[in-house]
C-alpha cells in the first residue's frame, strides 16, 4: 500500500511539524521507496528470536538520594527563546474558548 | 608558510605534546598555527562551524605556564583539538549542525570536553556536521556543505563531516567525532584519515546531542593510528552521569598501537562485505591490504554473517524511531528556536512552525519516517522485527568471532562521490553505509584505517577493522600494523600525498 500525500500530513502532525504541499509531495513518494527497501527486515526473524532494544544489557542505575547544587536559574534561562519575571514564557496552552 | 609553521601543521599528536613538554615550541606557538591554517583554508574547506582563539590561546597559556613550573602533563597536553559541533561546551554555541540551535550556548560541558580539557588538550572549535549527525556527505548542515580536501569538488562523508575534513586539510591534528551509523569512520576511509568508534559505553554520551542514542557512540579521530590511541585513552572511561556508560578498565589501546604485529592473529574477511555492492577501486585495495596483513604472519579465514543482509534496513528503522523520540525536545519552548509567537498562535502551532523553520529536509524525512515505524498498527511489523534483526546481527557476530579475532572489510561501497550527486536518492545514500552499520547495532568496536588510493580516480579508500565488545585494543593494533606495512611502501604516510600529484601517483599504481 501506497503512502498518500494525506498520510504523510497525518504523520507530519504527530510529529509536530508543519510540512508544505511541495514538502508532501516530495516526501510521500521517498518515505515510501525507504520502507519498500527496508521490507525485508519483516521477513528476516520469527518467532522464536527475541528482541534487542540495546547493544549491551542494560540495568537500573542508582544513586544516593542526596540534595545537590543543580544549575543557577538565569544560566538555564539564558537559552530560552522568551523569558519573563525569571520563568520561561510559553504561547498561550488553551484555546481562547 | 614558514618552515616552522609547515612542521607544526604536518606533525603527529604525540610529537607536538614532546614539543610542547621540552619547551622546543609553546603550546599558544602550536595553537596559533592551526587557527592560522583555519583562517586560510575553511572558506573553501568549511570544517568549522566557529572557532574559539580567545578560550584556544587562554588554554594554550595555561599549558605553558604548567611546563614552565615543571609539571608533569598528560600525554596529549598542549595539543590542539576540534570537537564535533554535536558536544556540549560551555565556552562556545553548539548547533548540531542546525538552525534550530542557532547560537545556543550549553550550559554545560560533555563529558568528553571536560576529559579533554583535564587532560591539557585545547579546544579550537566546532567542527561541521550533517544536522543532528543526520547523513553520509556532510551536505545536510544549515551551515553549509564540507569539502573534501582531496577534492573540494567531492564529499567529505558524513556526518563528522567537519572532523574528517579538517584533519585531511592540517586545520586540527586531532578531533572528536560521534558514530551512529558509521559517522567517524566513512568520513575517515573518504578523506584518507584515521577514526574508531569504541565499544558502545566504552565513551560518556552525557552532554554529546542525543540522534539515536541505542547506536551513538563518540569516539577519537586523528591522522594516524597512535595518535587516535593515545586520545582514545583520554576520552574513554566510565561516566556515572550516563547511565549506559560501561564500568570496566579501558583497554589497552596504545600499546596495542605500539605492538602494531599481527603475527599469530586470525583475521576474518566477512563474505557479505567483500563483493558485490563495492567499487573496483575499493576492493582492489582492500584485497592488496588483506595481503600485507598475511605477509606480517596473520592468519586469514573467511566467514559468513548471512543476516547482514536485514542490517541496513533494521538500521534504517530503528535510528528513524529514535531520532522520532529524541528530536521532540525541541518544541520551542526552553531553548532554541521559536517562529510565530506573535500572540495570536497557541503552543501547538509555534511548535509547528518552529519545527518546520528550524530542521531541514534530512531531519523531517527521519522524522516522518520515524514516527511512522512506531505508529500503531505498525509498529510490531517495522520497529520490532528491525529489534528482532539487531538480535541475529549480534548472533552473527558471535559467531564469527568464535572462529577469529577480528573481522574486516571495506569501510565504503566507493570513494568520494561529487557533491550532490545523491541529494535527492536516499536510499542510494543509506546504502553506502552497508559495511559499517552492523557494528553499531550490535555495539562492537571498529575503525577506520586508510589503505591507499583508488586506481582510476586517486581518492582514498579505506580499511575497516571490528573486533568483540571490549576488545578495543585489538582494532588498533591490526589498524597499526596495516599502516606500518603501508607507509613502508610508500615511504611516507597517506595523507603527506594529499598535494603532491607524483607521489600519490605512485601509490595508486
Amino acid at each position: 500500500m501506497a503512502l498518500t500525500k494525506d498520510d504523510v500530513a497525518r504523520l507530519a502532525a504527530l510529529a509536530r511539524i508543519d510540512l508544505t504541499d511541495t514538502e508532501l509531495e516530495h516526501l510521500a513518494p521517498q518515505i515510501d521507496l525507504i520502507l519498500e527497501s527496508v521490507a525485508s527486515v519483516t521477513e528476516a526473524a520469527g518467532d522464536d528470536v527475541p528482541a534487542t532494544s540495546h547493544p549491551i544489557p542494560l540495568s537500573n542505575v542508582f544513586r544516593a538520594d542526596e540534595a545537590r547544587p543543580s544549575f543557577p536559574a538565569e544560566a538555564m534561562l539564558a537559552g530560552a527563546p522568551a523569558v519573563e519575571d525569571d520563568k520561561f514564557r510559553v504561547p498561550r496552552i488553551l484555546d481562547e474558548e | 608558510m614558514s618552515e616552522t609553521t609547515d612542521l607544526i601543521l604536518h606533525a603527529t599528536a604525540r610529537q607536538l605534546a614532546a614539543w610542547v613538554r621540552s619547551g622546543e615550541h609553546t603550546s599558544v606557538e602550536v595553537t596559533e598555527a592551526f587557527l592560522d591554517r583555519i583562517d586560510e583554508v575553511d572558506s573553501t574547506v568549511n570544517a568549522f562551524i566557529s572557532t574559539n582563539r580567545e578560550a584556544a590561546l587562554a588554554a594554550a597559556r595555561r599549558v605553558d605556564e604548567r611546563v614552565a613550573a615543571g609539571e608533569e602533563l598528560g600525554p596529549l597536553a598542549g595539543v590542539p583539538i576540534a570537537v564535533k559541533d554535536l558536544l556540549c561546551w560551555n565556552e562556545s554555541p553548539t548547533t548540531a549542525g542546525s538552525r534550530i540551535l542557532e547560537g545556543w550556548v550549553p550550559p554545560y560541558d560533555a563529558t568528553i570536553v571536560q576529559r579533554l580539557l583535564d587532560a591539557g588538550l585545547v579546544i579550537i572549535g566546532k567542527t561541521n556536521l550533517d544536522e543532528f549527525a543526520m547523513g553520509s556527505t556532510g551536505e545536510n548542515s544549515a551551515y553549509g556543505a564540507t569539502r573534501n580536501p582531496w577534492d573540494s569538488s567531492r564529499i567529505p562523508g558524513g556526518s563528522g563531516s567537519g572532523s574528517a575534513a579538517a584533519l585531511a586539510a592540517f586545520e586540527a591534528p586531532l578531533t572528536i567525532g560521534t558514530d551512529t551509523g558509521g559517522s567517524i569512520r566513512q568520513p575517515a576511509a573518504l578523506t584518507g584519515t584515521v577514526g574508531v568508534k569504541p565499544t558502545y559505553g566504552g565513551t560518556s554520551r552525557f552532554g554529546v546531542i542525543a540522534m539515536a542514542s541505542s547506536l551513538d557512540q563518540p569516539g577519537p579521530c586523528a591522522r594516524n593510528v597512535g595518535d587516535a590511541a593515545l586520545l582514545h585513552e583520554v576520552i574513554c572511561g566510565h561516566d556515572p552521569a550516563d547511565s549506559t556508560s560501561l564500568d570496566a578498565p579501558v583497554p589497552a589501546v596504545v600499546e596495542a598501537a605500539e605492538l602494531a604485529d599481527v603475527a599469530g592473529m586470525r583475521i576474518g574477511i566477512v563474505r557479505e562485505l567483500s563483493g558485490e555492492g563495492f567499487s573496483a577501486d575499493v576492493r582492489q585495495r582492500f584485497e592488496e591490504s588483506v595481503e600485507l596483513l598475511k605477509a606480517a604472519g596473520a592468519e586469514v579465514v573467511e566467514v559468513s554473517c548471512p543476516n547482514f543482509g536485514y542490517a541496513l534496513g533494521a538500521y534504517y528503522l530503528i535510528m528513524p524511531a529514535e531520532v522520532s523520540s529524541n528530536l521532540s525536545r525541541y518544541d520551542a519552548m526552553r531553548y532554541g528556536l521559536r517562529v510565530g509567537d506573535d500572540g495570536s498562535n497557541g503552543v501547538e502551532q509555534v511548535m509547528r512552525a518552529s519545527r518546520a523553520a528550524g530542521f531541514g529536509d534530512e531531519v523531517k524525512r527521519r522524522i516522518i519516517l520515524g514516527t511512522y515505524a512506531l505508529s500503531s498498527g505498525y509498529y510490531d511489523a517495522y520497529y520490532g522485527s528491525a529489534q528482532k534483526v539487531r538480535t541475529l546481527v549480534q548472533r552473527d557476530f558471535e559467531a564469527a568471532f568464535a572462529e577469529c579475532d577480528v573481522l574486516v572489510s571495506p569501510v565504503t561501497t566507493t570513494t568520494a562521490y561529487p557533491l550532490g550527486e545523491k541529494v535527492d536518492d536516499p536510499v542510494a545514500m543509506y546504502a553506502g553505509d552497508l559495511a559499517t552499520i552492523p557494528s553499531n547495532l550490535a555495539g562492537i568496536p571498529a575503525g577506520s584505517v586508510p589503505c591507499g588510493l583508488g586506481a582510476s580516480d586517486g581518492l582514498p579508500v579505506g580499511f575497516h577493522i571490528m573486533a568483540p565488545a571490549m576488545a578495543d585494543d585489538r582494532v588498533y593494533r591490526v589498524g597499526a600494523a596495516l599502516e606500518k606495512a603501508l607507509e613502508a611502501r610508500w615511504g611516507m604516510p597517506l595523507l603527506a600525498m594529499i598535494h603532491d600529484s607524483d607521489a600519490a601517483q605512485e601509490a595508486r599504481a
